[in-house]
């Protein structure tokens, strides 16, 4: 078995010191940090300035970033440039996104490490291109066709703009699945303080290559933790890998039985995995009445009214997703065991996080949704008052 | 070895999987016969195989990468020029080859092909054109001459067809030929000049579908199908691709040949050469120098 191999950032990606940027910024020199030395976009609000930045930057790293003819194409071409060797991103917002959902599939079918930036807009359609929202949260886990399963990870702040996305592209190589950075217009746009550590005190993974010659080597044989090890184009190896269901060789296979094999595989390899890729914040949940689910900008938001029913004397924890999905099932439901309520705010009216947090606590506690269309963030006031109701 | 065991020794088969044979392509088919080409061209190209990747679509021809034992993708429907652009830009070492057919790359791969083309990827594109959706029953594409038949044009086309050599040659292809199935000689040395031009280089293959589209435009089996590219065929290298189009489906006279073979910076020596000049020292050089 190929292990997971840490080793510390190439110091060209690293703008070690105390900045000053937006979360956009944060994100690319994250990415950069990372080992991302690839991007392929196309310019759409609010994600834009991402890729601008990674344009400006990469002459200097060390690198390709190449503006595609569109999101369908920026999408598929950075998939090239892992099996060429490279660590690569996309970045965009909700139709962007939505373009490229096919190669969603394809990367969760063919394995390839890399990341997806979604700068989340509101929706649907064309929305509301300049300002927030957060009702991608369940495309980003079903959009493309088919069983398979991604990592998602939701930044709060611009200084995890950089250090999550970092966490993004190693989840991305050690398990072998896109995985989704779900930021939102506000994150994205938002200027704070960020702090760029020493190169040698960030940790990446490397690809996990294999060791094998090109005759022992089996492109979707997997390792016991069901992630097969990687080869690249160039190397000798002569490997073929397809889109369609296929097996241990890469060779496809179309029958019922290969279809199994293949798609138990790539939803079990986050499954059962889960425990070692979730990631949460909490605070005071032990002895709480209420606790306050959420995440990204929302979580943010929340904090004021949490405050604000603490001053009222509810007792008020809090729960904040950094990763997403998978999403931290036993956690939630020890949670749901213990309070009286499950306050949900997210920037999206049908509960796309709220709902599992739903299935989850169902017959254990309450949960109260609180909704909102989106193009701003929350009045506090909204979720202070769902707390106190939840608290009745 | 004896005279029998060397009849039944394939030559081309040291680039084939043949663990995957038999292979999917009707009696008649043209496509083999093209793959035959490329082994051929592979061997002569003096490419090292390792460092040769090839892409393909969703279509009948996307079937091609599976076959080939080298670095093989067989990716998303019309996407296969995308993919091949991140294979070649990550490592500019690799040769790139793309081979679809022509729903996959002229249709639903159009805005793909004319973006490669007019940065000028170093990469091949090799085209196979049947006129017909063939893998999903015979749907007309937009390479589908005028009147014939196809499944969703039951009384005939009446689009007008795509002229592709024209098309990427006014996009800045800096290699552009077509031949047909007959023309195995000439479309082998095309495959090895395209190899190994610097840029984009593009191959448009006429080829037969028996089973769905000439059985369909009642045009004959796959040899009178041949036997009209030979007494049909006219060469003319360096032609006006404005004048190549394929509009009939049984056109007077089918042009042919190396109709484009220009030099211009491809997009890895743009960009290198470029951004030297703009960043000087700054700039870290991509590739081999």
């Amino acid at each position: 078995m190929a292990e997971i191999k840490y080793t510390t950032a190439d110091p060209k990606g690293v703008l070690t010191g105390v900045h000053y940027m937006d979360g956009n910024h944060a994100a690319c020199e994250g990415a950069l940090a990372a080992g991302c030395r690839f991007a392929a976009g196309y310019p759409i609000t609010p994600s834009t300035e991402v890729v601008e930045r990674f344009s400006v930057r990469i002459p200097l790293v060390g690198g390709v970033f190449i503006q595609m003819e569109d999101e369908i194409a920026s999408s598929i071409c950075l998939q090239g440039a892992v099996w060429a060797g490279l660590k690569a991103m996309t970045v965009s917002s909700g139709p962007g996104i939505s373009l490229m959902q096919e190669h969603v599939g394809l990367a969760a079918c063919l394995e390839t490490p890399c990341v997806f930036v979604n700068v989340q807009r509101g929706g649907p359609s064309t929305g509301l291109p300049t300002l927030p929202g957060q009702a991608d949260m369940q495309q980003c886990r079903w959009g493309s066709h088919g069983d398979y399963e991604v990592i998602a990870l939701s930044p709060s702040t611009v200084q995890e703009c950089f250090d999550f996305i970092i966490d993004a592209f190693n989840l991305a190589e050690i398990y072998r699945v896109p995985v989704f950075f779900q930021m939102d217009e506000c994150v994205g746009h938002m200027t704070e303080k960020v702090i760029i550590p020493e190169a040698d005190k960030i940790k990446v993974v490397e690809r996990r290559y294999t060791s094998k010659p090109p005759e022992e080597y089996l492109p979707y044989k997997p390792d016991p933790d069901l992630v097969p090890e990687m080869v690249k184009a160039g190397d000798g190896y002569r490997f073929h890998v397809t889109g369609l269901t296929h097996d241990e060789r890469g060779y496809p296979v179309i029958n019922a039985q290969a279809q199994k094999e293949m798609v138990y595989r790539l939803v079990e390899k986050i499954e059962k995995n889960a425990p070692k890729i979730w990631k949460f914040e909490e605070e005071d949940i032990d002895g709480a009445d209420v606790v306050v689910l959420s995440y990204g900008i929302s979580a943010r938001v929340a904090l004021k009214a949490i405050e604000m029913a603490r001053e009222k004397g509810v007792k008020v924890g809090r729960m904040r997703l950094i990763v997403v999905w998978p999403f931290p099932e036993p956690r939630v439901k020890e949670v749901a065991n213990s309070v009286k309520a499950i306050v949900v705010p997210e920037l999206n009216i049908r509960g796309q996080i709220a709902r599992e947090v739903e299935r989850i606590a169902e017959g254990v506690c309450k949960v109260v949704r609180v909704p909102h269309a989106g193009g701003t963030v929350h009045d506090p006031e909204q979720i202070f008052d769902a707390i106190m109701e939840a608290a009745r | 070895m004896s005279v029998e065991e060397k009849v039944k020794e394939n030559p081309v088969e040291e680039f084939l999987r043949t663990d995957r044979l038999p292979h999917v392509w009707c009696q008649g088919c043209g496509i083999g016969t093209t793959v035959n080409c490329f082994a051929r061209a592979v061997r002569k190209c003096g490419i090292p195989l390792e460092k040769l990747a090839i892409v393909s679509g969703i279509c009948c021809t996307g079937r091609v990468a599976g076959y080939l034992k080298l670095d093989s993708f067989h990716v998303t429907h019309g996407r296969p020029i995308p993919f091949a652009t991140g294979l070649k830009l990550a490592n500019p070492e690799l040769t790139v080859v793309v081979y679809s057919g022509d729903g996959d790359i002229a249709a639903i791969g159009g805005n793909h092909l004319i973006n490669a083309a007019r940065r000028n990827v170093d990469i091949t594109v090799i085209m196979l054109n049947n006129f017909t959706y063939a893998m999903t029953g015979g749907q007309v594409t937009p390479t589908a001459p005028y009147e014939s038949i196809n499944t969703t044009a039951p009384y005939g086309a009446y689009e007008k067809p795509f002229n592709l050599p024209h098309l990427v040659a006014s996009c800045g292809a800096v290699y552009v030929a077509r031949w047909t199935a007959y023309h195995v000689v000439q479309l082998t040395k095309a495959m090895v000049e395209a190899m190994n031009k610097k840029g984009f280089s593009f191959i448009e293959v006429i080829s037969p579908c028996p089973t769905i589209f000439l059985r369909r435009n009642r045009l004959g089996d796959a040899i009178a199908e041949l036997k009209f590219y030979k007494e049909h065929s006219v060469i003319k290298h360096g032609a006006d691709t404005s004048e190549v189009g394929w509009d009939e489906t049984r056109p007077d006279e089918i042009i042919v040949g190396k109709f484009v073979d220009v030099e211009r910076p491809d997009f890895i020596e743009a960009m290198n050469t470029h951004l030297s000049k703009r960043l000087g020292d700054k700039y870290v050089w991509w590739g081999k120098k």
